[in-house]
């Protein structure tokens, strides 16, 4: 009965939908306010509809209803409850579903906050975003249905797949959910505009903080997925280019320089066109990487149990969505003036640098994704573009972007002294030089990248804070006023200068893992040890053990550096009852100057002829503070979003531009 | 005009990636599952449930001029137990020989679970290490395949036979195979 009420609730909010879709696009067109007004409700109602789809899919979950097929897939009874829940979203329906439940959570924020929108714009953003998904709700009621029933019942599940059972994999989907589907926002927004034909400043200040949410959502989803890369793989490895990775890293670099061209937009009136552009090139982004994982056309690590229906179908809904929307952009974006001027040297041109870099990194990205799609289609033979091509390509783009960083900040709008900025940015030279040579002095044998990698971090660090204390006049003041500017400056400022300081972290973070990783792999018997990166690695033995729904493996090794401390790690291989597929669980202590991590493997015969276990132990040099400056840019942009300008919205001259409309249209 | 093109060039980009993603649809990345259908199966010979009754199942099985199906199993595999009435059903219907393929499995587990269940099958070959199931394409247990008389694999089903899956998909191919000649 629970699934049928699901199905029901599911089928009804693709009717709100429709209606949601059509009539208020309509209603604006004609100026018809009664049509423009039903958006509202339809959008809260279209948000109550799916949450009953998806608390009654969640219900049959805990319940282990095995008369569903889908929960017959992915859960078990004897699954601990935190993964029956997130077995949900562990599976293509249930992500799906997962999926359309945001997309109507945001389009019901919209239309709960949306008081001050102009009526029109309103209408035909929330007919935008209904618009969407009803190609989603189509997509889900005809190719992947949660609620289809299976008889008869099995008496237990198949158990969601081991490598998600994991809490960090289970807040990864939803995260990377608001993410993704947050930038449909941004996106609806721009439709709009280019529909009306207008876009100022209060249109950026509107389509900015969604952008912004979405992108602080997307940072944490995809951080919570290299963490699990990074402890649950076991390989020591947290970014592996993999197309499923590359799908959530499009749209964050597009969502990135969205949220600077946003800036130009508000601040500056000009940009616009380009803004727009890059607003539907983010969601589209979202959309691709959807298409991506779902139809199949690509092998990855992580794949959805693929289905070429479902293929053909999303490809549809792309071509419609995406080939649309630039074909609208074509038609109207010409139309969209931009008044405000600005010389190259700019806080504008730096901007728009920044931007540029974004998107070529965006096409890059992009490239070497589709590279073995591309030569498939014409018959070049299956390849596979890994890691050296992204590496290669990736990031000389961005060595500039980060050089440029610091500067362009300290650049005034409109014409910028970038001789005036770059002197004041001597602490940071400084600071660049300083970690150059310890990162050359420290690690002598590491590659050249290790250098530039912790100078660069170093200079976009103490260049964010030069520029800080810039702005509270530091030093030319006295401090007492200057802490008192400080405790006032607004919100908005502290989020960028947090976001480009956790960026700063996060690089030395990168550096420090990707160029100066040790590791090494033996069979190691009870009692042996093994030195690594100056750590002794003893190997006490180890156990097996019962979990709820898995038997382990736990591998026990104390770690000492120099006679000092002595650490516990606690390695696992697991294997799960049900599908009899081992993970690992690797052993992590984590500090400032790295991770110390270890993995036990099969069982094995040391070289002294005792029995034992395959390890592998490694020294992640600072790879913490890759997730901690994450962190701190998450924390930047919801400080950001906070911002008194962005809880008001659209300041007054907005209101007079709608009170004006509204006039005009009568 | 200049202008004006420029933004057409974002549609024109993505038209041409939209036909590259038409004809990347039209291709399977993994292992072709359908590049198996009208080929011969691949040469294999396996042993019985070590512990069980009964004969092996080789390719010569499938070379004796009638149609004959091959049904992919496993004790661990939860939708095999719900498809196994139906296999059971098909088997004694006695238009074709099934054979199993025990993929992957403990003898002693498959061993029970026929008990339990019933146990139709012609023949079964035990694919302890899973070999064999890799040189057919096994993807994912259960999976069923037709054979014509000279060997050759003309149909793959993937996932269990339940519902009206028998009638509606199982058995019309088989008579379509059958009457379509050797």
């Amino acid at each position: 009965m629970t699934a049928e009420l699901g199905h029901f609730a599911l089928i009804l909010a693709l009717f709100v939908a429709i209606a949601q879709a059509t009539l208020p696009l309509v209603g604006a067109h004609r100026g018809h306010a009664g049509w423009m007004a039903m958006a509202r409700p339809a959008a809260l109602m279209q948000f109550l509809l799916v949450a009953v789809a998806f608390g009654c899919l969640t219900h049959l979950y805990i319940t282990s209803d095995f008369s569903v097929l889908n929960v017959v897939q992915n859960s078990h009874t004897d699954k601990p409850l935190i993964y029956k829940i997130s077995g949900v979203w562990g599976n293509h329906e249930g992500s799906m579903l997962l999926w359309v439940l945001i997309l109507a959570l945001f389009g019901s924020a919209v239309a709960a906050f949306g008081a001050n929108l102009p009526p029109s714009l309103r209408a035909r953003v929330l007919s935008i975003q209904s618009l969407i998904a009803v190609g989603f709700y189509l997509f889900i009621l005809l190719t992947s249905n949660p609620f289809e029933r299976l008889i008869p019942a099995p008496v237990n599940g198949n158990d969601l797949n081991p490598l998600l059972q994991d809490p960090g994999l289970a807040f990864h989907p939803p995260m990377l959910y608001l993410g993704y589907v947050g930038f449909s926002m941004a996106f609806s927004f721009a439709i709009a505009a280019l529909i009306e034909g207008r876009v100022d400043a209060a249109w950026a200040r509107w389509v900015r903080p969604w952008t912004l949410a979405a992108w602080c959502f997307l940072t944490a989803g995809i951080g919570l997925g290299s963490w699990w890369a990074y402890y649950e793989l076991g390989w020591g490895g947290w970014w592996y280019w993999d197309p499923v990775e590359n799908a959530s890293f499009m749209p964050w670099l597009a969502g990135t320089a969205l949220l600077h061209s946003a800036t130009v937009v508000e601040k500056r009136d000009t940009l616009k066109g380009w803004t727009i552009l890059l607003a539907i090139i983010t969601f589209s982004m979202s959309l691709l990487g959807t298409f991506l994982v779902r139809s199949g056309v690509l092998t990855s690590v992580h794949a959805f149990a693929t289905d070429p229906t479902r293929g053909v179908f999303i490809l549809v809904l792309l071509i419609i969505v995406i080939g649309g929307s630039l074909a609208l952009y074509a038609w109207r974006g010409p139309q969209l003036i931009s008044t405000g001027l600005f010389q190259p040297i700019s806080r504008e041109g730096g901007l728009l640098f920044n931007n540029l870099v974004m998107a070529t990194a965006t096409a890059v990205v992009l490239l070497g994704t589709l590279y073995p799609l591309l030569l498939d289609a014409i018959d070049g033979g299956k390849v596979s573009v890994g890691p050296p091509f992204f590496n290669a390509v990736f990031i000389p783009i961005m060595l500039p972007m980060i050089a440029v960083m610091a500067v362009g900040p300290l650049l005034n709008w409109k014409r910028g002294d970038w001789r005036a900025a770059v002197a004041r940015l001597w602490p940071a030279m400084v600071a660049a030089l300083l970690a150059a040579i310890a990162a050359w002095a420290l690690v002598t044998d590491g590659p050249l990248l290790g250098i530039i990698g912790m100078a660069l971090a170093a200079w976009l660090g103490i260049g964010t804070l030069v520029e800080l204390s810039e702005r509270i006049r530091l030093g030319r003041e006295p401090l007492a006023r200057s802490v008192s500017r400080l405790t006032r400056q607004p919100r908005a400022a502290w989020g960028m200068t947090l976001g480009h300081l956790g960026l700063a972290v996060t690089i030395a973070g990168m550096t420090g893992a990707g160029a100066w990783v040790k590791e090494s792999i033996q069979v190691m018997a009870p009692g042996d040890t093994a030195t690594l990166a100056g750590y002794e690695f003893r190997f006490d033995g180890a156990s097996t053990g019962q979990g709820p729904n898995y038997a382990t493996t736990m591998g026990k090794f104390t770690v000492s550096k120099d006679g000092g401390r002595a650490i516990v790690l606690t390695p696992e291989k697991r294997v799960y009852n049900v599908s009899g597929t081992p993970t690992t669980e690797a052993g992590i202590e984590t500090m400032m100057s790295g991770d110390i991590y270890a993995v036990i493997g099969d069982q094995g015969t040391a070289p002294n002829g005792k029995p034992g276990f395959v390890t592998r132990l490694y020294f992640n040099p600072l790879v913490g503070w890759m997730w901690g400056g994450l962190l701190i840019m998450i924390t930047g942009g919801a400080l950001s979003l906070t911002d008194r300008r962005h809880r008001i919205g659209a300041p007054a001259s907005s209101q007079r531009s709608a009170a004006a409309q509204a006039a005009g249209a009568d | 005009m200049r202008g004006r093109l420029i933004f057409l060039l974002p549609l024109c980009l993505f038209l041409v990636l939209a036909i590259y993603f038409a004809v990347g649809l039209t291709k399977d990345p993994k292992i072709i599952p359908s590049a198996l259908i009208d080929k011969p199966a691949p040469e294999f010979n396996l042993p019985p449930i070590t512990g069980g009754t009964g004969p092996g199942f080789s390719t010569a099985d499938l070379k004796k001029g009638t149609v004959s199906v091959v049904n992919v199993f496993a004790s661990w595999c939860v939708p095999c137990r719900a498809e196994h009435p139906e296999i059971n059903k098909l088997a004694k219907m006695g238009i074709v020989p099934v054979y199993g393929l025990n993929y992957k499995d403990q003898p002693q587990d498959a061993l029970a679970w026929l008990q339990k269940l019933g146990n139709s099958y012609t023949a079964i070959g035990a694919d302890e290490s899973g070999r064999v199931g890799i040189d057919w394409g096994v993807y994912g247990v259960p999976e069923t395949f037709i054979i014509d008389g000279t060997g050759r694999i003309r149909f793959k089903h993937v996932g269990p036979i339940v519902g009206d899956k028998l009638e509606t998909v199982i058995l019309p191919m088989i008579r379509q195979i059958q009457a379509g000649g050797q």
